[in-house]
């Protein structure tokens, strides 16, 4: 059973709670071992690096050195958390001088980082190191008929990590087909969720947050996958106001990918976190839980 | 004037050295305006504010509430034809707005970046609760009363966290950020 570092980020401690939930069940399910990162700190998200680029360098560093010192790699669900995660590790072996700099901060909790690690977004696990085929042998409940979009979002594709796809990915899709279900095509997969703009400019994030709704819907989705916290919650949890906005009446159920591999393995709904979402899922996914678990 | 450093190379100098190409690489293509999601709720579109770091147009570039719009999706960063990190020279803009203090009253964005901020060396952990404050009394009536309604949705299902959490090595971990930034005393 290979072992990874798992760091899960703030949000999967409340808000996203089912995401955490059903990470640890899925991956325990087809033999992969996630080990919480001992008293983790936040990464910074996106907004730290408005401030100061050492500083939230050094934050990440952090979390990192905490894994390098237990000898694993490096997991993360959420797309920042991942992406900073990434670029600390790479930036801690390309530059000697900023490497001085955090190890010097880093002394003051015992820790050193050389950044010999690799770094991981989460479905990156699932859909490279057990990969489709790996997960389609332990599906139990196939997702036959249901039509999934999967949301790239942002931070896992973008910036370019290492040479790969990031206008076209099909890794997702990959993963969805291999439960038995439908992988939606739509133009919109990787165009950004808003972010934090949610917040900070409420306007611009509810018209992108339409337009992926939209693009969505309009391609006979029955449930929007995604793979990191702040999309989920954007795209679900302001579907009220993108409705009361712009007069649409959108009512689309968005589950972590993880939720739904739960459900392809035959893991129990209560178990996945499905029941926490605020548009219904029991709709579309009924007819793959057993009634007594509903 | 040889010792005086202009407005772009001070931009320039806020971008960590392993981002992209320099900025005056700029071809002023477009690629970037074209292809950014939150462009219509720009002043500025991210070609042209380029060009205008690129012309020490110190003024305009601050007044433009171009660098708060991006939502660091990085769809620029990826397609630009001179390997410019775009996204990452909106963070150097920030940053100089921040550290100047030149950014406009009407921005929530500087103001939520530091309560964000704030918050971590505090406790090293976010706490969504402690944020809103920032954003939501600068809402309109009806936007208020929706975020209090989202919340609320939220707090019903168990997805609001009641207290923060903090980290169990914060002496450490303070003392860590203190190596990189000097900090006064908590008030």
């Amino acid at each position: 059973m290979k072992k990874y570092a798992y760091f899960p980020g703030c949000s999967l401690e409340k808000m996203a709670l089912s995401y955490h939930k059903s990470s640890l069940e899925t991956t325990k399910a087809l033999g992969v071992e996630l080990e919480e990162l001992d008293d983790w700190n936040c990464c910074g998200a996106t907004t730290y690096f408005h401030l100061d680029e050492i500083l939230a360098n050094t934050l990440v560093a952090r979390n990192l050195a905490i894994a390098e010192k237990e000898g694993l790699d490096f997991v993360a669900p959420c797309s920042a958390c991942y992406k900073n995660a990434y670029f600390t590790n790479t930036y801690m072996k390309e530059d000697e001088d900023l490497a001085e700099h955090i190890n010097f901060a880093l002394e003051a909790d015992d820790l050193q980082l050389e950044g010999n690690m690799t770094v991981h977004h989460l479905i990156d696990i699932f859909a490279n190191e057990i990969g489709a085929d790996g997960i389609k042998e332990k599906v139990s409940v196939p997702l036959e008929g249901l039509r999934i979009a999967p949301y790239y979002g942002c931070q896992i594709v973008r910036p370019r990590k290492n040479g790969e796809e990031v206008e076209a990915p099909e890794f997702f899709e990959e993963i969805l087909t291999a439960l038995g279900a439908e992988a939606v095509d739509y133009t919109n997969k990787t165009r950004c969720c808003g972010g934090s703009l949610l917040l900070t400019n409420r306007k611009a994030a509810l018209d992108m947050i339409r337009i992926l709704l939209y693009d969505a819907v309009q391609s006979g989705t029955d449930v929007i996958a995604t793979a990191c916290p702040l999309c989920q919650v954007n795209l679900e949890a302001y579907q009220t106001q993108v409705n009361e906005e712009f007069g649409t009446d959108f009512s689309v159920p968005v589950l972590y990918f993880t939720q739904l591999v739960g459900l392809a393995l035959g893991i129990a709904p209560k178990k996945l976190g499905i029941g926490m979402e605020l548009v219904s899922t029991l709709p579309v996914l009924s007819q793959f839980i057993a009634k007594e678990a509903r | 004037m040889a010792d005086t450093i202009t407005f772009s190379q001070e931009i320039s100098n806020l971008m960590y050295a392993a981002h992209g190409s320099p900025l005056n690489n700029c071809i002023q293509c477009g690629t970037c305006s074209g292809t950014c999601p939150a462009v219509e709720f720009m002043d500025q579109t991210p070609r042209r504010l380029i060009g205008m770091i690129n012309a020490d147009l110190k003024e305009d570039v601050l007044d433009a509430n171009t660098s708060w719009v991006c939502a660091s999706c990085y769809h620029c960063t990826v397609r630009c034809p001179a390997k410019i990190d775009i996204a990452g020279a909106m963070y150097a803009v920030k940053r100089y707005s921040i550290w100047n203090k030149t950014y406009s009253d009407d921005l929530v964005g500087p103001v939520f970046s530091e309560t964000f901020m704030k918050t971590i060396v505090r406790s090293g952990r976010s706490y969504e609760p402690i944020l809103a404050p920032t954003y939501i009394f600068g809402f309109g009536a009806k936007e208020f009363f929706q975020e209090v309604q989202g919340a609320t949705k939220m707090m019903l299902k168990g997805r609001i966290p009641v207290l923060p959490s903090k980290i169990k090595r914060l002496k450490n971990f303070q003392s860590m950020i203190k190596h990189i930034i000097p900090m006064g005393e908590e008030e």
